[in-house]
């Protein structure tokens, strides 16, 4: 085997952010990857529950009433009842990098029986370009016993900073709710050694269950809109960041990874219960991703928050007839992207970028 | 989900670009003997073919191909262009194409992957080129679309367009070889996807498979580098061909799809010594992949012949006056349809 130089722990560097309503019993399976690191709670539902952090653990826990005192007014924008909540730990965290998980997803083996380490793997994404502009159909060329093939111009080759890996998930896979219902017993059991560039100008179902982006990169599009209590749709909070995220990379010259590595999700969700937070989701779909498709970004949207700024206003002057909903989560989008500049005042942290270096 | 296939709807076809096909064959019999083969002998090639009995086959030499052709056209069917005459003289809806010197690969279990079934599936199966599936092909067993995944783009399309992939000496260029003289690919990742619309690449001609019906003549053998060779790394031909499919399929709605099947290729030629002619397609491809990124189809061409006619005149008026090649694949390709309309319809079969 090769020699590969060791992946970079960047334990001063990234945060992991946990959504949280139950309990989290399930870090000790991950404790040999993750106590490394500063993990940021989220605790949802009632604040007066106590979620018992296992020992050892560096982190740090908000609840609702948290939320409310830090952001004040602008919590408006937090879902509640829902791990949407989980984009507020992208907010108030101060690193470069943030990897979320979600509670019932555990360590996955790789087909030789070995434990995989999830964090090691979205590391090595994220430190590693992307090529969006042109399809390799090795894969990811940079890694090790891969490359270029024949065709793939040499202009491309050094690709773009990676702003999201995407990871999957072994046993329980990310299905809706009608799918689920016509397939309950389906397991994800094949293991796709692959991590790929999600081209240029293609959409993608962004699941939050596994997945890591550099926050000074596309952070401030990371937010998981209004979902839960109150709100008529659930089970769309990632997806709404994987639109948004994506549409802003593709304009500002970003790459986004999905594959490798997996997890292993353990819990399947009650599929009625589910069917009644999407359905909503479900057709109001249909119109939003011809929205997300067409979307376009002016020039002078150079950071990833004057593009979000404009995405909200497209989102209310087009959307905001199909539901009154989409007028709410463009202001949620505006009070979200104030708050993220409140606790994130510019400087180093707001990366600046010369737009549409695609080619 | 898929659409049933029998047997005799299909063609393999095998250009070859080495007299003895003896181990070759032998080694694909257990999954080429059900089917007919197309073979096509280089034209440059000047030994004798060697054929193992017990194949159903037709075979064409140089004879052959210039009675068909005859001496109007500008297209060459030598080196590996000469699997395209296969191509053009099938009959059969659906074509799956190997270089000679590639062997049934093993998969993740050991098992002798069968390349002709899986590039039949992946044809028979719908493709979901608008919206990327986390989960790679949703129609594969095990597998769905994800939540987040439109339902109105469920359906998918047809898929017209099968690429595969090669164990052992994969498919790079010479410098990437030549940079890396050991490396050999031996990575079997279990996934076929949907290559999305929009997007290129760089589709190799060492395994494919396509829908003759549906895209035929959009596989075509224009582009000759001038120093053309007889090994993938001095040829650009699939390259050029690839990409003028993948903006059809494009344009017409089809799908097209990489991944499964592998297919084992032999080690063969020296990368530094093709560097030198490989040169030449490197920086072609330079210009060629702005040209076919930005591209246009009209809505009124709706087959396959009316967009080879459409891009070979972009192509002429875009790229012709940068390099005296392109001008040359441009009429090549019109002439390519004109053989097609004439060829590509009516029956011929080789003499004795």
């Amino acid at each position: 085997m090769a020699t590969v130089s060791p992946t970079p722990l960047l334990k001063d560097e990234l945060d992991i952010v946990i959504p949280t309503i139950r309990n989290l019993d399930f870090l000790e399976m991950w404790r040999p990857f993750f106590q490394p690191y500063h993990l940021i709670i989220v605790q949802d539902g009632d604040p007066s529950k106590v979620i018992k952090v296992p020992e050892g653990f560096d982190y740090e826990l908000y609840n609702r009433n948290d939320i409310n005192r830090i952001l004040g007014p602008k919590a408006s924008c937090i879902s509640f009842k829902d791990s949407a909540c989980r984009c507020f730990g992208y907010m108030v965290s101060k690193k470069k990098y943030i990897y979320t998980i979600d509670d019932d997803c555990f360590v996955a083996k790789d087909p030789s029986g070995k434990d995989i380490n999830a964090l090691e793997q979205h590391i090595k994404n994220l430190l590693c370009p992307s090529t969006p502009f042109f399809f390799n159909t090795l894969y990811d060329p940079y890694r090790d016993g891969a490359d270029f093939v024949r065709g793939y111009p040499f202009s491309l080759r050094e690709g773009v900073p990676t702003a999201v890996s995407h990871g999957l998930w072994l046993n329980i896979p990310d299905y809706d709710a009608p799918t689920q219902l016509v397939k309950p017993l389906e397991r994800n059991t094949r293991y796709v050694d692959a991590i790929m560039s999600i081209p240029k100008g293609t959409l993608f179902p962004m699941c939050g269950m596994n997945l890591a982006f550099n926050r000074e990169l596309i952070g401030p599009a990371m937010y998981f809109g209004l979902m839960g209590d109150g709100q008529p749709i659930g089970r769309y909070d990632d997806m709404w960041a994987g639109w948004c995220t994506k549409v802003i990379c593709d304009h500002l010259g970003l790459g986004v990874k999905t594959g490798l590595p997996y997890i292993w999700h353990s819990k399947a969700s009650n599929p009625f219960v589910n069917l009644k937070k999407e359905y909503k989701g479900i057709y109001w779909q249909e119109e939003l991703i011809p929205f997300f498709q067409s979307v376009t970004l002016p020039k002078d949207c150079t950071t990833v928050q004057k593009c979000y700024i404009e995405i909200s206003k497209q989102v209310k002057a087009k959307l905001g007839k199909v539901d009154d909903y989409f007028n709410k989560l463009a202001d949620a989008m505006v009070t979200w992207i104030e708050a993220w500049d409140e606790l994130n005042p510019s400087g180093a942290k707001s990366a600046e970028l010369p737009n549409g270096a695609a080619k | 989900m898929s659409i049933p296939v029998k047997d005799d709807e299909i063609d393999i076809v095998i250009g070859a670009l080495h007299a003895d096909l003896t181990s070759f064959m032998n080694a694909w019999r257990p999954i080429f003997t059900r089917f007919h083969l197309i073979i096509v002998k280089d034209p440059d090639l000047k030994e004798e073919l060697r054929i193992p009995e017990g194949f159903n086959l037709d075979v064409y030499k140089k004879p052959d191909i210039d009675h068909v052709v005859g001496t109007s056209t500008s297209i060459i069917f030598s080196g590996y262009s000469c699997r395209y005459f296969g191509y053009l003289v099938s009959r059969k809806k659906y074509i799956v194409s190997v270089d000679d010197d590639c062997l049934p690969a093993k998969d993740n279990k050991g098992f002798l992957v069968d390349a002709v079934a899986q590039h039949i599936t992946n044809l028979t199966t719908p493709a979901t080129p608008f919206f990327f599936n986390t989960l790679y092909d949703p129609f594969t067993e095990g597998a769905d679309f994800v939540r987040g995944y439109p339902f109105s783009l469920r359906s998918g399309v047809t898929c017209a367009l099968s690429c595969g992939l090669w164990h052992n000496l994969a498919d790079y260029d010479a410098p990437t070889q030549a940079l890396k003289p050991e490396e050999r690919n031996s990575r079997y990742v279990d996934a076929v996807l949907t290559v999305p619309a929009k997007t290129l690449m760089p589709i190799s001609g060492i395994n494919i498979a396509f829908n003759r019906d549906a895209v035929g003549p959009a596989l075509l053998p224009c582009l000759r580098l001038a120093g053309e060779g007889k090994f993938r790394w001095e040829t650009m031909e699939d390259i050029w061909s690839g990409m003028c499919v993948k903006v059809i399929c494009d344009h017409l709605g089809l799908g097209v799809k990489t991944g499964l099947p592998y297919v084992w290729r032999n080690d063969r030629g020296d990368a530094i010594a093709s560097l030198r002619k490989e040169w030449e397609g490197v920086k072609m491809m330079e210009e060629v992949v702005p040209f076919f990124q930005l591209v246009r189809l009209p809505q009124e061409a709706t087959t396959a012949e009316d967009c080879v006619v459409e891009v070979a005149n972009a192509v002429k008026e875009k790229l012709g006056p940068k390099d005296p090649m392109f001008a040359r694949t441009a009429k090549a390709m019109l002439d390519w349809v004109k053989l097609w309309k004439s060829v590509g319809v009516s029956s011929y079969s080789p003499g004795a």
